[in-house]
């Protein structure tokens, strides 16, 4: 059968399962979520082998119906978010035991999971609404998690933005509708495309600035980004992993792409494309801009990883603007797909190294009870293990060459520059050097340099906080040095999935 | 004092089992008339936290235990989840499959009857819970606010 209902019904079931069995099992978090997250990564890694399929919900056909659509792009996100699903809570195992109420904690993640799962899978444009607030409010109790003062306002920072965001993006949604008379996504994308011919009315392009506003406060692109550097360093440890590794990619990025390349559709010469197009780039290089240079100055390690996501996901945006401009201003195909292509591929890469720096961060906390840089350092000869894989890490999202971020930057700057924009390629060349710097500055201060009086009582922390560590750093060498197997099978689907948003209304309506 | 006047506790006891009536007559005929599992899940939870107003938090505790709630919480969702997978027995998750039965009768509509029922403990229970949870945290936090300011 086909499995999609069961990427948002396991996870869901598995969050009312583990608070109800912790009535009287105190330990049914700690044995469920590891068992349910890992039948998820497994389901998530074979779904590559199927082929692209729609799942009608209750048995109703798409426009009146509810869809669940799998093609290519949602499973390049499915990969990310269950895999590293899994790994945090391997991670969480150990690291998490510093805090009471866990079953509560792991209830709180598998519904984070089930959340965006359902986004990703949605094809129906509320349920990617309703899924999208499970996500987001699962994830603004996670952030509060530790209850103290600084937790608390970072968590409420965080819900009041995210709710802006929610707002913004409902009032989105009903605009579309009034224009079009659907939800469904497929139907929606042909209706524009019937009825405006790829021109669009002002209803429309509206609607799309509240959804470029709102999905990009989600994905912290810049002007929206005042919630992040609060609520990634105050989370626990595998919660900023999630949060930087997929939270901000599920609910922001992939919404931002399905909705403009698949509903909207970029057509060639239309006005409105062109200017979504230039909005996404300009956020992107403010993105890459402020989140390189707030970087720098950072000595709070997870701080300094918080700012160095908002610059990360401004690479990715990046990469997808310039594919959306290209294509609507009648570009060669072939660029754009380089573009996208590159965008998607350091989307990927960013899942693995970030949310190994984050991990790494928790590890490093773990054993030394701090995350002031100014107090670290020496790291190398107490934890072997972590200091290793922090470095695959950095120098990964360095874009160090043989490791995979290297790739994905350069084939992002490789199509900016085929595509005319010359001066953008320079700005996003200079702050690669710009995030290579702050992650020297990581190197020097955690890992070399000499023993500080905290390291010096450190010890390497316990294989289940390690092995999560060890397998995101094969991800971080494996993508790169294995694109030829990884590119065809997940990313140049997922690249086609965007390209031909007259696919995908086939694909749903059959 | 625990809890108000003698009067509203008085007139709470009246009322109650009038409320949690009329919230289970709102779910079960959800299908048929107007309201359905929040809507009478809602009512039903009100009428718990007009005893824990009118009485204090121990009377509606022990009505209600946070124990029990806790299990209705969850069992509601998973009771929801479960009857959404018998549709897969037929084809699709969430499909009708239980008998139709006649129009405009309390047993008809199939699956509406028992989903209604499942969402009205989540949410009842849900309810009392939040409440229950703002009105214990004020005491707790306050007390810690004192502590920290001695310490």
């Amino acid at each position: 059968m086909n499995p999609l209902p069961l990427y948002v019904a396991i996870p869901l079931g598995a969050a009312f399962l583990i608070p109800l069995l912790g009535v009287w099992w105190k330990k049914s978090g700690e044995t469920l979520a590891p068992l349910f997250t890992l039948i998820l990564a497994i389901m998530a890694i074979v779904q590559v082998t199927r082929p692209a399929a729609v799942y009608h919900m209750g048995g109703w056909a798409p426009p009146v119906g509810i869809a669940l659509v799998s093609d290519g792009l949602s499973t390049l996100l499915l990969i990310a978010i269950n895999v590293v699903g899994f790994l945090c809570i391997l991670f969480s195992l150990k690291y998490m035991q510093m805090y009471t109420g866990l079953t509560k904690y792991y209830s709180l993640f598998m519904l984070m999971v089930a959340g965006m799962n359902g986004v990703v899978v949605s094809g129906d444009l509320f349920n990617l609404y309703v899924f999208l607030e499970v996500a987001s409010i699962a994830s603004y109790a996670l952030v509060a998690f530790g209850v103290g003062a600084e937790e608390l306002e970072a968590g409420f920072k965080y819900l009041i933005l995210g709710s802006v965001a929610s707002v913004m993006l409902l009032f989105g949604i009903g605009t579309v509708y009034a224009v079009t008379g659907s939800l469904n996504m497929a139907d929606v994308a042909q209706e524009i495309a019937m009825r405006f011919g790829g021109e669009m009315n002002p209803a429309l392009l509206l609607a799309g600035a509240f959804f470029l506003m709102g999905f990009g406060l989600k994905a912290a692109l810049v002007p929206f980004h005042a919630w992040l550097p609060d609520a990634h360093p105050s989370a626990p440890a595998p919660i900023s992993a999630m949060l930087s590794g997929v939270v901000i990619k599920s609910l922001g990025i992939y919404a931002i792409c399905r909705i403009f390349f698949n509903v909207y559709g970029i057509s060639t010469g239309s006005a409105g494309s062109v200017i979504f197009a230039n909005a996404m780039i300009a956020f992107a290089i403010l993105s890459i801009i402020v989140g390189g240079l707030l970087a720098i100055g950072q000595w709070d390690y997870k701080r300094l990883l918080a700012y160095s996501s908002i610059g990360q996901i401004g690479y990715v945006m990046l990469g997808i603007g310039v594919g959306a401009r290209v294509l609507a201003t009648g570009g060669q195909l072939s660029i754009a797909g380089l573009a996208i292509l590159g965008g998607l591929f350091h989307l990927f890469n960013h899942v693995a190294f970030k949310s190994l720096l984050f991990l790494s961060s928790g590890a490093i906390q773990h054993a030394t009870g701090t995350r002031d840089m100014k107090q670290l350092g020496g790291l190398r000869e107490r934890m072997p293990i972590t200091s290793f894989t922090t470095n695959m890490a950095a120098l990964s999202i360095a874009g160090v060459p043989p490791f995979s971020g290297f790739w994905s930057k350069l084939l992002i700057l490789i199509a900016t520059i085929k595509a005319g924009h010359i001066g953008i390629a320079i700005v996003a060349i200079i702050f690669a050097f710009v995030t290579l710097i702050y992650y020297i500055k990581v190197q020097r201060e955690i890992i070399y340099g000499t023993v500080s009086n905290l390291v010096e009582k450190a010890r390497e922390v316990p294989a289940l906080m390690y092995v999560p560590l060890i397998l995101l750093a094969i991800a971080c060498v494996g993508m790169g040095l294995l694109y030829p197997v990884v590119g065809p099978r997940v990313l140049e689907p997922a690249r086609d999935a965007l390209m031909n948003s007259a696919e995908y209304i086939q694909l749903v309506l059959g | 004092m625990n809890g108000m006047t003698l009067i509203v506790k008085t007139i709470t006891d009246f009322v109650v089992g009038f409320i949690i009536v009329f919230g289970t007559y709102i779910v079960l005929y959800g299908h048929l008339t107007p309201g359905g599992g929040f809507a009478g899940g809602v009512i039903i939870a009100c009428a718990f936290i007009l005893l824990m107003l009118a009485h204090g938090k121990d009377v509606a505790f022990s009505k209600m235990p946070e124990k029990t709630a806790h299990i209705l919480d969850s069992a509601g969702a998973l009771m929801f989840l479960l009857i959404g997978w018998f549709g897969v027995t037929v084809g699709f998750f969430f499909m009708n499959t239980f008998g139709r039965g006649e129009a405009f009768r309390l047993l008809s509509s199939g699956m509406i009857l028992p989903l209604n029922i499942a969402i009205a403990f989540k949410v009842g229970s849900s309810l009392f819970l939040v409440f229950s949870a703002l009105a214990v945290f004020r005491r707790r936090s306050f007390r810690a606010m004192i502590e920290d300011e001695l310490a």
